[in-house]
């Protein structure tokens, strides 16, 4: 039943004379461009976007998400992005009028209703960070950290200080040294034990007067939670150094532990997965980050800020603080995501924010309880909110990698979890349900991986079956890279 | 609470499968002198009802560009969006995916990929696209930390004033922890000075930014300036405006190397500053050191076209520290807005679109510029969809506050940026403005209030 006309290419669809858009009449004169422009800025041919109805680009669309999975229509449980349930209040309220429709630089004074629920979920981010300082700008995680290690090194700069390297531990996110490179930081990469956790004795070597900040992702990216922080953070803080959360695991500890009170002195969230924001098939996301007071100042600006005078209370975006790095982007910030987190935290509540990590942490418990069995998971048999198992064995025995179990999971009709992350476990199967998923939905998902391990190795090569494609060559397509589409010789 | 799924005995079952007494004893890893000893100060969960009256009154306090007339751009525009953008874009198979790391399940986005890469090379005139970027500010930083990597001797980057200033004010957070040094150039007409740039280029000049139009709406023959840069052994980095370019020539026609744009005005909505969406394209030559993510077409094993992400190997989730930028998501969903909007747009539909921002502005302009009070600030220059006016009298605050009570956001003033513009505001004008509109903030901006003024 699929429709492989309408999603031939829309160049490969488009019709000379066929079109879509039509605007009224202008009333008012329409002098030739060339009476405006000059002629060597003008286009002398029109230009190439395809021509095609109204109708024509409903089918092509339509048809074309139908060869997608999603968090609506799938479990999804792909580790280290939170696929949580996204909210459809949340699409609503970001869209009514007065909130979608506002321009970034319309005077403050139009915007109180905006400033206002922006500067409450700022108070948001700090109570479940425990860092008061909160910067709005970050359009992701990955600029999130960028921003806070330019504030880390406008700080050590005022401070007179040469601090030129960053530790990063071998399991964080690939984004954590390439931030760390961009802001000029040497990066050094600290070894984790067996079990997942910190080298201690690396570290202890490794950290020193020039160590400026050490980045970690905590519970880390094997799901589990770094209880040697407060040593960890004891031990950078003596050196003079400052600590580095990566909050993309905050789901696990909402209410429950804060990283300003196990020793972070900066972090960054990704609402977009922690608080429900949809993934929009690769972004956007945002990257709000938290710091301690002393960092504060050197915050981007604009920040959100309110003001009690004797007319009342009044909000503004600020931009008097000499101290500050600067921008990061332009305007104040990806509020159209901010906005869906605060719908989200409200919708939750305190106690609902404590639930989400509570059920998130008992979901993937459970799946790994059940798993283990079928597919070992080397680091710990208990886990916080995610956790990574792995296809080793399988492969040694049956010669079926990762990539072969997760492909083969398609035609079951799971998303596959991550795989080959992170890079400390061989043949690493990253999982995390969330706590939008139901038992029967991890049961069903346990029974799939149960028979997909009982197959011969032949059929999970072969996989998927089920999918319009199949394993497509991605050497050939890096190789020689075609990157758009040209009319055929 | 509403989205939970387990139940007390759903609950039970799973505690006893795990082999743990209570959710607490999940959490033993943590110390307990690490835990938050009270409950979170976040108030207390809303139901759906409540939290659309709340939000719905939060919106109430906001004049937004619907509920107004908007004249406001800078870099963000009140364009009109097709319903067909909004109704495909929401579908949960686009909105509720992630990244493609899966391309059998994920063929859908990827081709939209692709074809978004195609429909902005197609406008720009550059070999290859990337999936997209945060935003147009943080594209024009990509791009010369690109364009610098490629000339690895050089150290100076040439920007002319003209260009955005919250974009300048981005690339000068960026560039401060390099080695790379800012030049500014002074644009005192509001045009690019070339011989001023001649006079600048060096051996030390990496790269050169030209915007088209400009910040203050002005159209410019960048052709001379691109030549001179390309003379000196620079890169070329071309600020464009995608709606610009239904009537503009391609950036890679007046000789652009890499081109940024900021998206938004594809079919994004306002929404107070972002997301947006970053435009990002380049020649052949600087794709192996292109940030962001990018499609690419292949063949699935059974000889079937189809798409995956390709030239990973430039990314940070597998070179870390040597990647050619830190980033790591791409604004996959305002793509999907941008490659819908130009579709159903066409090659017609932008050329109008562009047209009527064209017309309108300059009529605008024109009438306004009739009154003593008001004059064009760059009057040798020729403006599209925005232009720069000079208040006389010296009260641009208090003209803009007057419209707001009449219900208009009638312009930007550029003192925050321009101090020697403090007399000045920028004015833009979309297709979505009547004339009845262009008429009433005439009156508004010339006389005093009216009461008989009405908007839609």
């Amino acid at each position: 039943m699929r429709n492989m006309q309408a999603t031939q290419l829309l160049f490969e669809l488009s019709k000379p004379g066929r079109r879509a858009n039509r605007l009224p009449d202008s009333e008012v004169p329409q002098p030739d461009m060339q009476e405006l422009y000059p002629t060597a800025t003008l286009r002398q041919k029109p230009a190439g976007l395809p021509e095609l109805s109204e109708g024509d680009v409903i089918r092509h669309f339509t048809n074309l998400s139908t060869l997608n999975m999603s968090v609506d229509t799938h479990f999804y449980p792909l580790g280290s992005c939170t696929m949580k349930y996204n909210p459809k209040r949340n699409e609503r309220l970001a869209s009514l009028p007065g909130i979608v429709d506002l321009h970034p630089l319309q005077p403050d004074a139009t915007a109180q209703g905006m400033l206002e629920l922006l500067y409450n979920v700022q108070g948001y981010f700090a109570e479940i960070s425990g860092l008061p300082g909160v910067s709005l700008q970050p359009a992701a995680g990955a600029q999130g950290e960028l921003t806070a290690l330019m504030a880390a090194a406008a700080y050590f700069r005022d401070l007179g200080s040469q601090r030129t390297q960053v530790l990063v531990p071998d399991s964080a996110h690939g984004t954590n040294p390439a931030s760390a490179t961009m802001v000029g930081f040497q990066t050094k990469t600290i070894r984790s034990r067996e079990d997942g956790s910190v080298d201690m004795d690396h570290l202890r070597a490794s950290v020193d007067d020039s160590t400026a900040v050490f980045m970690i992702t905590n519970p880390s990216t094997l799901g589990l939670f770094e209880n040697q922080i407060q040593e960890i953070a004891d031990l950078v803080h003596d050196a003079g150094g400052l600590i580095y959360l990566d909050g993309a695991n905050m789901n696990a500890i909402l209410g429950i532990t804060r990283p300003g009170d196990f020793g972070a002195d900066m972090m960054h969230y990704n609402p977009h997965k922690t608080f429900s924001g949809p993934h929009g098939g690769g972004g956007p996301g945002a990257g709000p980050i938290c710091v301690r007071d002393f960092l504060e100042p050197y915050l981007p600006t604009p920040r959100v800020e309110r003001v009690d005078s004797a007319e009342g209370v009044h909000y503004r975006l600020g931009y008097d603080h000499p101290k500050s790095i600067g921008r990061v982007r332009s305007f104040v910030g990806n509020i159209g995501v901010l906005v869906r987190a605060y719908c989200y935290i409200r919708a939750c509540g305190g106690q609902g924010l404590k639930e989400v990590s509570e059920n998130a942490v008992l979901n993937a418990n459970y799946l790994l309880t059940q798993l283990a069995p079928l597919l070992p998971v080397p680091k710990g048999s208990r886990c916080m909110h995610e956790f990574v198992a792995s296809a080793s064995k399988l492969k040694k025995e049956k010669g079926v990698t990762a990539m072969d179990l997760a492909k083969r999971l398609l035609d079951f009709g799971f998303h596959a979890p991550t795989v080959y992350f992170p890079l400390t476990v061989q043949e690493a199967v990253m999982i995390e349900p969330t706590e939008t998923e139901s038992k029967e939905t991890l049961d069903a998902f346990v029974e799939a991986i149960r028979e997909i391990l009982s197959e011969d190795a032949e059929t999970l090569h072969d996989a998927p079956k089920t999918t319009r494609i199949s394993r497509p060559d991605e050497v050939q397509a890096a190789r020689k890279p075609v990157m758009k589409w040209t009319v055929s010789p | 609470m509403a989205y939970l799924f387990n139940t007390e005995d759903d609950t039970r079952e799973m505690l006893a499968a795990i082999g743990a007494a209570s959710i607490e004893e999940l959490f033993s890893s943590i110390p307990q002198e690490l835990r938050l000893q009270r409950d979170l100060k976040i108030p207390a969960a809303m139901s759906e009802l409540e939290l659309t009256r709340h939000v719905r009154e939060l919106a109430g306090k906001n004049v937004g560009a619907e509920g107004s007339v908007c004249f406001l751009g800078g870099g963000a525009y009140d364009h009109f969006i097709p319903a067909a953008v909004d109704y495909l874009a929401v579908r949960g198979e686009f909105y509720t995916s992630y990244t493609p790391y899966q391309p059998e399940v994920s063929q859908g986005n990827l081709q939209v990929m692709f074809e978004y890469e195609t429909l902005i090379c197609q406008l720009t005139g550059m070999d290859v696209s990337n999936a997209s970027l945060y935003d147009g500010a943080t594209s024009m930083v990509e791009a010369v930390l690109l364009a610098m990597a490629t000339q690895p001797k050089r150290r100076r980057v040439i920007v002319p004033d003209n260009v955005h200033p919250e974009y300048r004010e981005v690339l000068q957070t960026y560039l401060q922890w390099t080695d790379y040094e800012l030049v500014s150039l002074a644009c005192p007409e509001g045009s690019l000075p070339v011989s001023e740039l001649e006079d600048l280029l060096d051996d030390q000049t990496g790269c050169v930014i030209l915007s088209q139009p400009n910040f203050f709406g002005l159209v410019e023959d960048h052709t001379a300036a691109a030549a001179a840069a390309k003379r000196a052994g620079a890169v070329v980095i071309a600020v464009a405006d995608m709606i610009s370019l239904g009537i503009l020539k391609s950036p890679g026609d007046w000789g652009a190397d890499i081109v940024v744009a900021e998206g938004q005005a594809l079919g994004n909505p306002l929404q107070f500053g972002g997301p947006y969406l970053g435009i990002m394209a380049c020649r052949d030559s600087f794709v192996r050191r292109m940030p962001g993510r990018i499609a690419g077409q292949t063949e699935d094993r059974n000889g079937s076209r189809c798409w995956v992400l390709t030239l990973q190997t430039r990314e940070q989730h597998i070179r870390r520290d040597k990647a050619t930028s830190n980033i790591c998501t791409n604004q996959g969903l305002f793509a999907l807005r941008a490659a819908i909007y130009l579709s159903l747009q066409g090659p017609d539909g932008l050329r109008e679109t562009a047209e009527h921002c064209a017309w309108k502005s300059q009529y605008l302009m024109n009438k306004l510029c009739l009154q003593s009070r008001f004059e064009p600030r760059f009057p040798s220059g020729s403006a599209w969809r925005e232009f720069v006016i000079r208040d006389r009298q010296d009260d641009v605050a208090g003209l803009l506050s007057r419209a707001a009570s009449q219900g208009m956001l009638a312009g930007l003033p550029l003192s925050r940026w321009y101090p020697e513009y403090s007399d000045c505001f920028l004015v833009a004008v979309t297709e979505k403005r009547t004339r009845a509109e262009l008429d009433a903030l005439v009156d508004v901006l010339t006389h005093a209030p009216s009461a008989e003024l009405s908007h839609a």
